[in-house]
């Protein structure tokens, strides 16, 4: 029993955002590529969802579409251009490094940055050391330390 | 003890630009000026994807990429279904839009030709031509992620103006009247 059921573990295959097994490429290693691709495509729906993983109409829409192109021997770079081409770089779940975006690719290095300044501002110095006592103190020292 | 003072005010300055931007943003997403969710269009400036002409709903002519190029003066494209809500809210202002002589072409997207038909037969048909976009693959060509979707054209056949969600009065006063003032 036990291992009747490892057998069917080990069989399973990884699972697939994708419900329908209709829509999957006949070829595993085109279907592969399309599901790369996919999931750097945004559900326009959802929004924070890719295609691949979400359920929206239009995402089933661009998974087929995007799995027609794959199939017709588009590139994975094809296949996502294609898409941008429509509905522009948002559908990208990995925006590209333009002038727009250069701030949002920056703001790690700029975040060390600005911590590395507070830290640098918020270091403290060495106390300077204390002005030597003056007369009547010393005296009064001597006076309080005698036996 | 500057460098303290420097620190200490730091967190203010942060939290009064914050809340600034904050501010600033959910003041034009009340006032309709600005949807976190909005997609731009990649239309904008150009004249819209070449494709065949849908069939149409109902007895009036369908349209295709060719009758849009071909109508010489300013037109509103819309995307609608019976089965959306805001398409209901949007109704109104596409029937005063009519009346006032800009035509509107419809394209029913993802909707059963009965339903659509009946949308607008209960309603009023404020559309010049409607065509139906039943499998919505034309709706994908023109960058349509959900319906209402309206696309202003001036008269040659450019992408001027595009609106994701319904054309509400207040977008229609501040937007597109302004807009088809200075394209008339």
């Amino acid at each position: 029993m036990i291992r009747a059921l490892v057998l069917l573990l080990l069989l399973a295959g990884p699972a697939h955002a994708v419900s329908d097994p209709a829509e999957m490429l006949p070829d595993p290693a085109q279907e592969a590529r399309a599901e790369t691709v996919g999931r750097q495509l945004r559900c326009l729906v959802c929004q924070n969802e890719s295609i691949e993983d979400s359920n929206a109409d239009l995402a089933r829409d661009l998974r087929r579409l995007v799995r027609a192109r794959i199939a017709g021997g588009a590139t994975d770079d094809q296949a996502v251009d294609w898409v941008v081409a429509r509905y522009g770089d948002f559908v990208r779940l990995r925006p590209p490094v333009t002038w727009v975006t250069a701030l949002l690719w920056a703001s790690p290095v700029l975040a060390v940055v600005a911590g590395l300044g507070l830290v640098w501002m918020g270091r403290r110095r060495p106390a300077p050391p204390p002005a030597p006592l003056t007369e009547a103190e010393r005296a009064r020292l001597a006076d309080l330390t005698s036996p | 003890m500057v460098n303290r003072r420097v620190l200490l005010l730091a967190p203010l300055g942060v939290a009064v630009v914050a809340g600034a931007g904050f501010w600033t943003v959910l003041r034009r997403m009340k006032a309709g000026h600005f949807d976190p969710h909005d997609v731009p269009s990649q239309l904008i400036g150009r004249a819209p994807p070449a494709f065949e002409p849908l069939p149409p709903l109902g007895s009036g002519p369908g349209f295709g990429s060719a009758d849009l190029a071909a109508a010489g003066r300013p037109l509103l494209v819309n995307f609608f279904a019976s089965w959306c809500v805001p398409c209901v809210i949007e109704h109104p202002v596409l029937m005063q839009l009519a009346q006032d002589g800009l035509p509107v072409w419809g394209v029913a997207y993802k909707d059963k030709p009965d339903a659509a038909a009946g949308f607008i037969e209960r309603r009023g048909n404020p559309f010049a031509r409607v065509a139906q976009d039943v499998p919505g693959r034309v709706a994908i060509e023109w960058g349509v992620y959900g319906v209402p979707e309206s696309y202003l054209l001036d008269r040659q056949g450019v992408v001027r103006w595009r609106m994701a969600g319904p054309v509400t009065p207040s977008i229609l006063a501040e937007q597109l009247r302004p807009l088809l003032r200075s394209l008339a």
